[in-house]
């Protein structure tokens, strides 16, 4: 198996669905020369109708992306940084997420946004945002939140042939990760969550970069004889509640890591899941560990400060074993 | 421009149909039959008509929010359509969308939308699409004078310029953004001198002279179709009623125009200039057009009384739909 890193995994999953379907094509923010790399090449495979540099100006892009879509094509559509969602709000929460059902199915949004979020070095609050959350509250998305670079390539890929508007948001942090990915047609299926480490006392499940982070905190609360089960829900839109449900049975106690803000944030959505359809399981109330509620600041200390990590997973599962 | 018979025939029963079709609209809204708030284009009907008269089936349209005339003249069914804005299964969006947000995919009709603005970055992708697909479809984009001051607006046109594609922007400029004139709230006098800011050509035409708009739109389409990218149309037009049916209930008569401007407007009439217009040279004879009216009047019958007789949605259908 080929060891590639975050960066080359998208763009082998770019690359394989461009060559798979003529109708997919590639439109955002320097795409062509690709800014972090991940559409890098793809111009001189597949040519400049198919690979677009498209202006800085979100709202009229990724609005062409969801009638490019309605009109019979797969765009897949980059929006540089996930914080750029802002600008065009309304042509996703509005129009990509609403109108097949407006339309009583008839329309079809085959497009796949990805956007690079998540604090990675003094980029500052307008750059560092973990904005999936913003999107759960939307029906009509998918929202996926791949945690290394097997995943993906296969939640990528799913999600271009998906015929749904899907957010794959990719964490600037993650980019030189690497690890084994399988060769050929690697697919890896929405709604559905890894069991990235099997454990028994606790399970902690961990979003997007927290997830290396809770493995690491995982690996190191073993050798003090605390099993942690670590769970990616990998999809946040679909949520795979099962195999959530299905580990706490197991282990009775539940943590929830993520990058986002406390209040309104993933976490909070995943545990107020768990109190309601998870109580009888439950021998200790969920935590949360989220970051602060403030803007991502600049200064590394204070980023530091304001960002979830491992020592504040490690100190909530002692706190909820009692250790 | 020659023209033939047939088509003048279908121009002039496409806008005696919106005619029809809105002001039993208006009469229903008023008599609280239909739910919802519905914006109705008496008035507009030479706009809608002249540029969907110039395109072909294949072709595809985005609406705005006061957007019957449009699919209408895309060839809309006015029962479908009187079904949905009723809000019931047998609507064209099974009762999930209503007025403003009417779809029909096999004739092109992306949609009208409730979004100002909305609907012309989503042309521009429509044009887009048939560039990547190598089919050679034009998009015909409806907005009004107030979503002219939309970002969108400005963003899709540089979009379809820099990318040459085959869009064609129409601006309905009816005069109003809601209830605010349009010359209190926009930067220029016509909306067509935009286009230079976007390297494309730009129109002012009559909104009321429906021959006038389909020489435009029939220009700006093959410009379109021939690769040579984007075209602004201003169609210069009024709205006889209201912005939304019912608003002198809080706003009052007269709150933002005078009646004696509308009347003066409704001597305009689109619909009788074309009527006179044809029967000058012996074109079309009046009885031909007479019969066109009685048609036209059995078909919105019909469609009111589908509507009224047909089921509303049941509430199992209410999680449909969401995803594919």
């Amino acid at each position: 198996m080929p060891q590639l890193n975050f960066i080359q995994a998208i763009n082998s999953a770019l690359a394989e669905e461009m060559e798979r379907d003529p109708l997919t094509f590639l439109m955002g923010e320097d795409v062509v020369l690709g800014a972090f790399g991940a559409t890098k090449g793809l111009i001189d495979k597949f040519g400049a109708k198919r690979v677009r540099n498209t202006p800085i100006s979100e709202a009229g892009f990724v609005g062409a992306a969801v009638g490019a879509a309605m009109a019979g094509t797969r765009p897949i559509c980059e929006v540089e940084f996930a914080s750029f969602f802002y600008c065009a709000f309304d042509q996703v929460c509005n129009q990509a997420a609403k109108l097949r059902y407006m339309s009583g199915g008839q329309a079809r949004l085959p497009i796949t946004f990805r956007a690079v979020f998540g604090a990675m070095g003094g980029a500052a609050a307008q750059h560092s945002e973990t904005v999936y959350a913003q999107f759960l509250s939307v029906p009509g998305l998918k929202l996926v939140v791949p945690s290394g670079p097997a995943d993906m390539k296969g939640l990528l890929k799913s999600a271009i042939r998906d015929d749904n508007p899907v957010i794959v948001f990719e964490h600037g942090g993650l980019g030189r990760l690497k690890e084994e990915v399988p060769a050929g047609d690697h697919l890896v299926a929405l709604g559905k969550a890894a069991v990235k480490r099997e454990g028994k006392d606790v399970t902690l499940v961990a979003i997007g970069a927290m997830v290396p982070k809770a493995l690491k905190v995982a690996d190191k609360l073993a050798k003090d004889n605390v099993s942690v089960e670590v769970i990616d829900p990998r999809t946040l839109m679909p949520l795979d509640e099962e195999t959530i449900l299905g580990s706490l049975a197991k282990t009775n106690r539940i943590v929830v890591a993520d990058e986002g803000h406390l209040r309104g944030g993933a976490a909070a959505d995943i545990a107020s899941m768990v109190a309601e359809k998870g109580f009888d399981s439950l021998d200790a109330p969920v935590k949360r560990v989220a970051s602060l509620d403030v803007p991502i600041p600049f200064s590394p200390p204070l980023e530091r400060a304001a960002v979830a990590d491992e020592a504040r997973i490690e100190r909530a599962i002692r706190e909820l074993l009692g250790n | 421009m020659d023209v033939g018979k047939d088509k003048l025939l279908e121009m002039y029963r496409s806008m005696q149909k919106i005619r029809h079709f809105e002001s039993s609209i208006r009469d229903l809204a008023m008599a609280n039959e239909i739910p919802g708030f519905v914006h109705v284009s008496i008035g507009e009907e030479a706009s809608a008509t002249g540029i969907c008269a110039a395109l072909r089936k294949t072709d595809r349209i985005t609406s705005t929010h006061r957007g019957h005339g449009h699919l209408i003249a895309k060839g809309g069914r006015l029962d479908k359509m009187m079904a949905e804005i009723f809000g019931k299964r047998s609507g064209y969006c099974k009762g999930k969308g209503g007025s403003m947000h009417i779809v029909d995919f096999s004739l092109g009709i992306l949609g009208a939308n409730g979004i100002v603005g909305a609907g012309l970055p989503i042309a521009t992708g429509s044009a887009l699409a048939a560039v990547i697909a190598g089919r050679d479809e034009v998009s015909a984009c409806f907005f009004g004078d107030g979503a002219s001051n939309e970002g969108t607006f400005h963003e899709s046109l540089n979009l379809a310029a820099i990318w040459k594609l085959p869009v064609v922007f129409v601006c309905e400029n009816n005069g109003f953004g809601e209830f605010t004139p349009m010359q209190t709230v926009t930067s220029v006098k016509d909306i067509a001198v935009r286009a230079q800011g976007y390297g494309i050509p730009g129109h002012i035409v009559d909104g009321n002279d429906v021959m006038e708009v389909y020489q435009y739109a029939t220009e700006a389409v093959a410009r379109a179709r021939a690769g040579e990218g984007p075209t602004l149309l201003e169609c210069k037009t009024y709205r006889w009623e209201g912005h939304v049916v019912g608003e002198q209930a809080f706003l009052g008569e007269e709150a933002y125009r005078k009646k004696t401007e509308v009347e003066e407007w409704k001597r305009k009439c689109p619909i009788i200039r074309f009527h006179q217009w044809c029967l000058e040279g012996g074109k079309i004879s009046e009885a031909e057009l007479k019969k066109i009216v009685s048609e036209t009047e059995k078909e919105l019958d019909e469609a009111i009384a589908f509507a009224r007789s047909s089921e509303l949605p049941d509430v199992s259908e209410v999680t449909d739909d969401v995803y594919v």
